[in-house]
């Protein structure tokens, strides 16, 4: 079932479609940023922008700081959610489990699919922008804003101003993909508990969404600092203590292990409501 | 193959099927009958095991269901309420990927080509191209359902409305097609509200109104003679008069008479010079017997207490007539 799964997963252009516009934001950006040489200054607007004049091989995680406020949660929601509500609507849920596919098996063969759609993503956007700032922006400091120590196989600076190799770089963005997709994952999780209450693919994805924006602003509110350390939002931008000398692992961890429950928790509400749900579509 | 007792669903506080008891037996091909919004699709949704029952047993194949679901499902082919495809693929790719999906024997990656091209072919389609099933008619997107339900040959085949959509030409090819695959050995179980279709095609009925199961016999028994006979005669004052008390009912020429004998209805009538246009034994229609037994189906809706007619005091007299 997993194999069908990725076939048609594969065979959806819209899948395609929207990890192409994913990989176009950042490179859209990184043409703007490279022509004009404005980059934001640092502490203001994507993370670690301001670096990638410096150094084009810091741009993959730029990139992934650009497209992960919103592009690819809506993505994300927009397949997850799509995952069981989009087969009652198209009426081929009732065939799937009349086949038989497990009620069990059918949602873990969502889920891999949705793991192998956001890795897809993530990668992608990470290979792309990673090319891209290598020829827009070299892998040598530009000569404007050369700052720090720079010899010839330290190429790279962190936000702490000590020098990164570039085996330090490719580490520490697979670590970014990975806290990424975890992050991503969350998302999933209840986009895909919602696609299994409703038959309307649109409403599961933007109820998700909604999930998504309360915790937002929650997490921007001071008043609510309280439940703050537990909102789904609250860690998605800790991957840039990647980037800082030593690795700042505090918010790291506690954003993987945040992402873990919400994943958790709602692949097993997904899971009992799925199970014991009447098949009227 | 297909055993409910006291079955029963109830939907908040609408009771969808209400206490029945199906019988379909092996080889059987059963008309499922009943007005829109009786509970026929709901009772074939707990048979596949889609909807769990508020209360009340099923067994199909000789197993419980929902229990042993998962043993029991690969056995069956299944049309349920409506065809539906990935409209972005082929026919082919949705039959390749609905054969990939799911538990059981003969699913396997070997002999899937074979499975599909067997299907189609049985089904009219030989000669699909590549177009996606989006683009497909109405009767296409039905036979390509039914192609899917034939994949694993099943033992018994569950079908809503398998004819609908299809031109006269498809539906005597389907009704053709299903007694082919009968004589077989494959059970057929065919819900709809046609009753031509069923009327032409099954063995054995069962008629349900507002979630009850009001009749469930042979369909042979059922339309059984009634006991009447009718004689059309352009001398129908004499003959009126000739079996004078034994009329039953008249219009103009129609004559129906209290009298089993046809044959002999018709001797009475020739010697005594009376000319007969027709004489038969009065046989009940589908369409009144099952007319008879429900009321008017959930789309109707009229106003206060003019509602729905209390038919079923009725079924009582009618039924024992009848049989």
């Amino acid at each position: 079932m997993i194999g069908v799964e990725l076939v048609k997963l594969a065979r959806r252009p819209r899948n395609w479609v929207s990890i192409v516009l994913l990989c176009a934001l950042p490179v859209t950006v990184a043409i703007f940023v490279a022509v004009t040489h404005l980059a934001p200054p640092p502490g203001q607007g994507p993370a670690l922008l301001s670096a990638v004049l410096s150094d084009g091989q810091l741009f993959p995680a730029a990139a992934l700081a650009i497209v992960l406020p919103i592009f690819l949660p809506v993505a994300v929601a927009v397949v997850a959610g799509d995952s069981i509500a989009g087969e009652a609507n198209a009426g081929m849920l009732r065939y799937l489990l009349a086949r038989p596919v497990g009620r069990t098996k059918l949602l873990a063969a969502k889920l891999v699919a949705l793991i192998v759609y956001v890795l897809l993503a993530v990668v992608f956007v990470a290979v792309t922008s990673y090319v891209t700032g290598r020829l827009l922006f070299g892998s040598k400091p530009a000569a404007v804003t050369s700052t720090g120590i720079t010899t010839n196989n330290v190429v790279a600076t962190s936000l702490s101003g000590t020098a990164l190799t570039p085996t330090d770089i490719l580490l520490r963005t697979a670590g970014t993909v990975a806290f990424v997709t975890v992050s991503m994952l969350g998302v999933g999780a209840i986009a895909l508990f919602l696609s299994t209450m409703s038959d309307s693919s649109l409403g599961a994805a933007l109820g998700a969404l909604a999930a998504l924006i309360t915790s937002g602003v929650l997490v921007a509110l001071n008043s609510a600092s309280a439940v703050s350390p537990y909102l789904p939002t609250r860690y998605w931008l800790s991957w840039v203590d990647f980037f800082r000398q030593p690795i700042l692992w505090r918010d790291i961890d506690r954003g993987f292990a945040i992402q873990a429950i919400y994943v958790l928790v709602f692949l097993g509400a997904a899971w009992a409501n799925f199970a014991s749900k009447d098949i009227t579509s | 193959m297909i055993v409910t007792t006291q079955l029963t669903k109830r939907f908040g506080h609408v009771l969808a099927v209400d206490h029945v008891d199906l019988t379909v037996r092996e080889g059987d091909r059963y008309g499922f009958l009943g007005p829109n919004g009786s509970g026929k699709t709901t009772l074939v949704r707990m048979v596949l095991g889609l909807v769990y029952a508020t209360s009340g047993k099923i067994e199909v194949l000789g197993e419980p269901v929902p229990a042993r679901i998962a043993h029991v499902l690969p056995q069956i082919g299944s049309l349920i309420e409506s065809p539906s495809a990935y409209g972005h693929l082929s026919g082919r790719a949705n039959l390749a990927l609905i054969d990939a999906a799911g538990t059981g024997p003969g699913g396997g990656r070997r002999g899937r080509r074979a499975r599909i091209a067997t299907a189609l072919d049985r089904v009219g389609l030989s000669g699909v191209d590549d177009r996606a099933v989006r683009k497909y008619s109405l009767g296409m997107r039905q036979r390509l359902g039914l192609a899917a339900a034939l994949l694993r040959s099943p033992r018994l085949l569950v079908l809503d409305e398998p004819t609908n959509g299809l031109d006269p030409q498809g539906i005597r090819e389907v009704r053709d097609l299903l007694a082919e695959i009968n004589a077989a050995g494959t059970t057929v179980f065919l819900s709809s509200h046609q009753l031509s279709e069923v009327e032409q095609l099954c063995t054995r009925i069962g008629v349900i109104d507002r979630g009850r199961l009001v009749l469930q016999d042979d369909l042979a028994r059922l339309r059984g003679p009634t006991g009447r006979v009718i004689v059309r005669s352009p001398d129908a004052d004499r003959a009126a008069a000739l079996l004078d008390g034994r009329v039953a009912d008249r219009d103009a020429d129609r004559l129906v008479v209290a009298d089993s004998d046809a044959a002999g209805v018709n001797a009475l009538l020739v010697s005594a010079g009376l000319r007969v246009t027709e004489v038969t034994e009065e046989r009940r229609s589908l369409e009144d017997l099952v007319l008879s037994v429900t009321g008017s189906g959930s789309d109707r809706i009229d106003g206060g207490s003019a509602g729905r007619p209390g038919r079923p005091a009725e079924v009582a007299s009618r039924d024992g007539a009848g049989t």
